[in-house]
């Protein structure tokens, strides 16, 4: 089977960030080297205080390195300023968070919306129920964010995080707040994604939940200790390990 | 982010909580509607005082007896009498190789003193006046005549009663031809006068008109006048009439000096501006006052933008972690701030013209010449000042938002 040649999504090169209040310096990254190729199913582990967070935001253009290079489909982004890092996360990434973080008192509908408020495109409403259809709450659209169970709440999320579109699609602990049941619903989304061609990065401290994904990268104490694909994948759909 | 998406976020937040919403406009409300009311009712004021003393005549120039200063009140206002102005002044006021605008000139001077009519007196005042007095204020007889130049002059016992002086003394009954006595002398009823109502602050149905002559020799026993009224062709004419009057009387009174005369010449049109400029500064200088509960208003308003804020941290979180520029945050809460700045200043432009309106209302319902004034001017300001004051003080919170960061906004508890 002649193995498809994928291009480098995100390339990492000595990725190292620290943080400065009043006079205390706190290093929590310490120097990452990592590529993720287009099409990949990415679990990070570590447990808490690793520095798997904030690795997670600085591939996600929510906080800025303090130095190393970051390229982004082959282009240097190490050095973006406030408002070209929104346009990147609004256009090139999806998040997935632990609690969900809808709009309070809005419905279904105008929460997927919410990241194309902020793009140039058109036919805001169509992609916005397209995406709503993806995660099979269509029957749900109008309803208030107050009114959905933990499961719905979260495939809102993850609509939310399709609707324009993103190269990358961040999940951090996404079954975090879930029931095992409902979780593993979840996870067999996020499964579909990938299977679709979607890049996915899974965060979390869970063994459990990281056999997911087909490579596994664990941090410690801001450094990568162990970069191996995963042999043993977990498949939510069957419930079953698969080789 | 388009316009419409910020007000639409505007309006969702404002129904998500009535309450609050409604306290938070409440200042700003009593604060615009405290204007409008203040604009409204002193114009009505405003022009309520205008049409009395436009009923004055703004052609009509005033010579009492007396010198005052240009901007003070007349001396014979103080009720001291001053015996310097005669019939022959207004004779010779009349004339247009004096005063080359006249139209006429009556003359004035009134008495008190019981009027009788077999059992039923009344003490009431009297005025004596000349026969071009129907020309001179623009008033009509509705029935019999107004007497004569010869009576003017021949102390005729003649007399023009107003509806109400009729009233009084005559009730239903027609008063002309009827005798009354007045200080033991008899007076033949010659007129009735169209009633007129209430002009230039004097009601005049309320008064009763002999020859000036008759006032002056019989009744009063004197020979000196109280007033004189000139009719001027034209208000544009006014100021010179003015010039001209005084020559004439210094003239008449053999005076020499501008300092030393003995009269006070007034237009009613200088009043009438005088009190414009009055009630003008009058009406801004509330306003002003008005203005002072706006800012409180809008203060209150600030202290509440500046908390929805800090509950909003996630949503802000949110939106930036999704795409949201700094400039999308800051223009989102500083339209939800001038919405409901504008929600506010709409609501108190509107019960502030419904109180007005009610204020109207009641003066008319009591006779009073009263206009319903509720200015385009005084709603746009309503509606520009409610917009200034969102803008101002929606400001600094809206800035707020761009300090904010979405990581720690995120997990906010």
């Amino acid at each position: 089977m002649a193995a498809k040649v994928k291009k480098a999504l995100i390339e990492l090169t000595d990725i190292k960030k620290e943080y400065v209040t009043e006079e205390v310096v706190t290093k929590v990254l310490h120097g990452i080297n990592l590529t993720i190729k287009e099409g990949e199913f990415l679990g990070i582990m570590g447990p808490s205080g690793s520095g798997k967070s904030t690795l997670m935001n600085i591939i996600g253009f929510l906080d800025r390195l303090t130095s190393g290079k970051y390229k982004f489909k082959g282009k240097d982004v190490s050095k973006l300023d406030d408002d070209q890092l929104a346009e990147m996360r609004n256009s090139e990434i999806g998040f997935i968070f632990q609690t969900f973080n809808l709009l309070p008192r809005t419905n279904v509908l105008d929460n997927v919306k919410l990241p194309l408020i902020y793009s140039k495109k058109k036919n805001k409403i169509e992609l916005a129920k397209k995406a709503v259809e993806a995660v099979g709450l269509t029957k749900r659209i109008s309803n208030l964010s107050n009114q959905l169970s933990g499961g719905e709440k979260q495939r809102v999320a993850i609509a939310r995080a399709l609707v324009n579109e993103p190269s990358l699609i961040l999940a951090d602990e996404p079954t975090g707040n879930l029931d095992s049941k409902t979780g593993q619903k979840i996870m067999e989304l996020i499964e579909d994604l990938n299977e679709k061609g979607h890049t996915v990065i899974l965060v979390t401290h869970e063994r459990y939940t990281a056999e997911h994904a087909d490579r596994i990268i664990k941090i410690k104490d801001g450094l990568i200790v162990e970069d191996y694909k995963n042999h043993v994948r977990r498949r939510a759909k069957d419930g079953e390990l698969v080789k | 982010m388009e316009f419409k998406d910020a007000i639409k976020i505007s309006i969702n937040n404002l129904r998500a909580n009535k309450v609050r919403s409604f306290l938070t406009m409440l200042g700003l409300v009593i604060g615009v509607m405290a204007i409008i009311i203040i604009m409204s009712v002193g114009a009505g004021a405003q022009s309520l005082i205008i049409n009395q003393i436009k009923g004055f005549g703004t052609n009509i120039i005033t010579i009492m007896p007396g010198s005052s200063d240009e901007s003070g009140p007349p001396t014979a206002i103080m009720g001291i009498t001053i015996t310097t102005l005669k019939y022959e002044d207004s004779l010779a006021l009349e004339k247009k190789s004096n005063v080359e605008h006249a139209v006429a000139a009556s003359a004035f001077l009134t008495g008190q003193g019981t009027f009788s009519w077999k059992d039923s007196s009344i003490e009431t005042n009297f005025t004596g006046t000349t026969a071009n007095y129907l020309n001179v204020e623009e008033a009509e007889v509705e029935r019999g005549r107004f007497f004569s130049k010869s009576e003017e002059k021949s102390m005729a016992r003649v007399i023009v009663l107003g509806s109400v002086i009729a009233e009084d003394l005559f009730g239903n009954q027609d008063p002309i031809g009827e005798t009354i006595k007045i200080k033991k002398h008899a007076f033949k009823v010659i007129g009735l006068m169209k009633e007129r109502g209430v002009v230039g602050l004097e009601n005049q149905d309320n008064k009763a008109f002999i020859p000036i002559s008759t006032s002056q020799k019989l009744l009063l026993g004197v020979d000196h006048l109280g007033s004189i009224r000139i009719k001027i062709d034209s208000t544009e004419n006014v100021d010179q009439s003015i010039e001209e009057i005084k020559q004439t009387l210094r003239e008449q009174h053999d005076i020499d000096n501008p300092k030393d005369d003995d009269f006070t010449v007034r237009a009613a049109a200088q009043a009438l501006e005088i009190v414009t400029t009055i009630t003008d500064a009058l009406k801004f200088f509330l306003a002003a006052v008005g203005g002072l509960a706006l800012v409180v208003g809008g203060i209150g308003i600030m202290n509440i933008m500046l908390i929805a804020v800090n509950e909003r941290i996630r949503e802000i979180g949110l939106r930036k972690a999704v795409g949201a520029r700094n400039i999308n945050l800051v223009t989102q809460f500083l339209a939800e701030t001038i919405v409901i700045t504008l929600i506010a200043g709409a609501v108190g432009i509107i019960i502030g013209a419904i109180i007005s309106g009610l204020v109207a209302l009641v003066a008319n319902y009591l006779d009073y010449d009263w206009d319903y004034i509720v200015s385009l001017q005084s709603i746009l300001l309503g509606l520009g000042i409610s917009s200034l004051i969102g803008l101002v003080f929606g400001l600094y919170p809206a800035i707020k938002t761009s300090k904010i960061e979405p990581i720690a906004a995120l997990r906010y508890e």
